[in-house]
């Protein structure tokens, strides 16, 4: 670790993987709640488990965002970070903010919850994925701002590199895109329009940013490969993201109300969108084959090949999968978007951010890389979250597929609740994919207090061929 | 990739391509909310209805139900539970009041909510002014939802 302050990442790293461990524990629940309909009802309804879940995934990953921001930035700007109290301060507040909003939503009914922070005052709950109480979402974007204005200006005031250029972009335009969670219209149709601008513009937008210059660090890191040619990638990526991806958003405008000519701008801006992620691809593989080192973290290049893989297939043919508006027709809120969900997270954002942590977190423990039976056990995992998320996505795709027949394409439509009872062997298959995702992140988590053989730094061997 | 294709151009095409976009993107927002008004049915958007929005809101029906396909899929699409449920809010407002305390054993059961008279009238008039939006090619499929 070439600075103290890049220590402080550590805080950020164990924060998001204890909130790992709680989403994937309440997808669990929820996954058997498909099957036992009422398993720890009324006490957990699906709603509440459903918004721990989603909610517990949002806050883990900003919490490896910031975690790999404070690691990174200071070392690519050469300098301490600006102000490592606020960076510790802001943890703090935004783990209290975090626990107490989950507890909130866990020991009183939500309505109640609405009551209590006041919900009348600026109406902003119960829309999806922004269910926080609106004092919570107001602590957030005073977290953002802080994070902000500290990354900032140690980037400001250091060395510029494209890679802190490019992630300060894509957290300003976290932060800002933020703000349309607090426009909340009575008319059902802009509100679901501008709620895109939250969930979409993230996701599809600026994320894609963030994940890109993440990824492009570790690669410099572990390969040794020019950067140069690395920010060249990195640019023509975020480029085809933002091309694609703004007018993307009109593969959400088909139905809600919005004019027709989103069902063919959406059609196809959003089928280029798997461009970025097939770059992110070749990019890795490219740069891994080129190296000019041999980097004893093998785990962390696992992760970063890992991740652009899965992205790709994730984000990018499950998407296009569905985000023809004729197709679309058909599936659009279906247990095929489950299923493009589920990798989509998984494969971009989770990866990249546990990219970012098997690559950073020996390094603050004062070592270049884990030991070997630490690797070992950690690359065990790898295997097991990615392929159980993989035959999630595959059992989901099924349901999805036999849901859309009998309920929207068979001449004689059957009943929601009808056709879910015909899904159930598909939800079985889930939930046992699910506990194998749970095993394999008990082993991650396991990973990083395994004892063993330390590796043997081989740094700047050049690779032949 | 090619030499010739430097890092310049790369980046003047992130550049020019994400404000471009971005300007295009706004410029479209602009031209959809002036013609929302022939779609959206906000004829019929009265303050029942926007306090009928709150009640949805603050339950977290959304946590369950899909509401013109957002939302979760555990329970069934609310878009078109009006026509689904005989144009009929009375039936709507009977099937939410009727639910058990502690469930249905063995099956998903949507939470009762205690909802007063007033809120129940509210929360039907709220999903058959939703019913009403325009949707492309009628959207849902079908009655179904």
């Amino acid at each position: 670790m070439k600075y103290q302050s890049q220590g402080i990442a550590k805080l950020y790293f164990i924060a998001a993987i204890g909130l790992f461990v709680g989403q994937i524990l309440f997808g669990v629940i929820m996954g058997l709640q498909y099957v036992m309909g009422d398993f720890l009802f009324p006490a957990i309804p699906f709603n509440v488990a459903r918004m721990v879940h989603t909610n517990l995934l949002i806050v883990w990953l900003l919490f490896g965002f910031m975690g790999s921001a404070y690691f990174l930035v200071p070392e690519e700007s050469e300098r301490e970070l600006y102000a490592p109290w606020l960076a510790k301060l802001m943890f703090w507040v935004f783990l209290l903010a975090g626990a107490l909003t989950i507890l909130g939503y866990l020991l009183v009914p939500y309505a109640k919850l609405a009551e209590l922070t006041m919900n009348d005052l600026l109406p902003t709950m119960g829309r999806e994925f922004l269910e926080q109480p609106t004092i919570t979402k107001i602590g957030i974007v005073i977290v953002a701002l802080a994070f902000l204005f500290n990354i900032g200006m140690t980037i400001l005031t250091g060395r510029k590199t494209v890679i802190t250029l490019v992630l300060l972009t894509g957290l300003t335009g976290l932060a800002v895109f933020f703000l349309f969670s607090f426009y909340n219209p009575d008319n059902i149709v802009l509100d679901k329009y501008f709620w895109w601008f939250v969930v979409h513009l993230w996701v599809e937008g600026v994320w894609e940013l963030i994940m890109a210059s993440m990824l492009a660090y570790v690669l410099i890191k572990v390969t040794g490969v020019d950067r140069e040619v690395i920010e060249k990638w990195l640019y023509i990526i975020i480029a085809m993201a933002l091309i694609s991806g703004l007018i993307g958003t009109g593969h959400h405008f088909f139905w809600i109300g919005t004019p027709d000519y989103w069902q063919w701008l959406g059609s196809v801006f959003s089928a280029l969108e798997p461009i970025p992620f097939f770059m992110m691809t070749l990019f890795a593989f490219n740069v891994v084959n080129k190296r000019r080192r041999d980097h004893p973290n093998k785990a962390a290049v696992l992760w970063a090949l890992g991740t652009a893989v899965m992205a790709f297939l994730g984000a990018g043919v499950w998407g296009f999968l569905h985000t023809l508006s004729p197709v679309n027709y058909y599936t659009h809120g279906t247990q095929v978007t489950a299923a493009h969900g589920h990798m989509a997270f998984y494969g971009a954002y989770v990866m990249v951010v546990l990219t970012m942590i098997s690559y950073a977190m020996p390094i603050i423990r004062g070592r270049v890389a884990a030991n070997q039976r630490a690797q070992v056990l950690e690359m065990w995992s790898f295997w097991l979250m990615t392929v159980s998320m993989v035959f999630i996505t595959l059992f989901l795709t099924g349901a999805g597929i036999l849901q859309v027949y009998l309920q929207r394409y068979s001449d004689s439509p059957e009943p929601f609740m009808v056709v879910q009872e015909k899904l159930e062997i598909f939800y079985w298959l889930r939930e046992g994919a699910g506990l194998i995702f749970l095993v394999g992140l008990i082993l991650y988590c396991y990973s990083f207090f395994a004892k063993g053989d330390d590796v043997i730094v081989n740094e700047n061997v050049a690779v032949p061929g | 990739m090619r030499e010739t294709f430097t890092k310049g151009m790369a980046r003047n095409i992130y550049y020019g391509g994400s404000v471009f976009f971005l300007l295009v993107l706004f410029g479209l927002t602009f031209d959809t909310v002036n013609r929302l008004p022939t779609t959206d049915n906000r004829e019929n958007l009265t303050e029942q209805v926007a306090a009928g929005k709150r009640i949805w809101e603050i339950n977290n029906c959304i946590g369950c139900h899909t509401l013109l396909g957002e939302g979760a899929y555990f329970a069934p699409e609310l878009g078109n539970v009006y026509t689904r449920f005989g144009e009929s809010t009375v039936a709507i407002k009977a099937f939410i009041k009727s639910r058990p305390e502690n469930g249905i054993p063995g099956r998903r059961s949507m939470p009762q909510f205690n909802l007063t008279d007033d809120e129940l009238e509210e929360i039907a008039q709220f999903l058959k002014y939703v019913d009403g939006v325009k949707t492309a090619r009628d959207w849902p499929p079908n009655i179904q939802g």
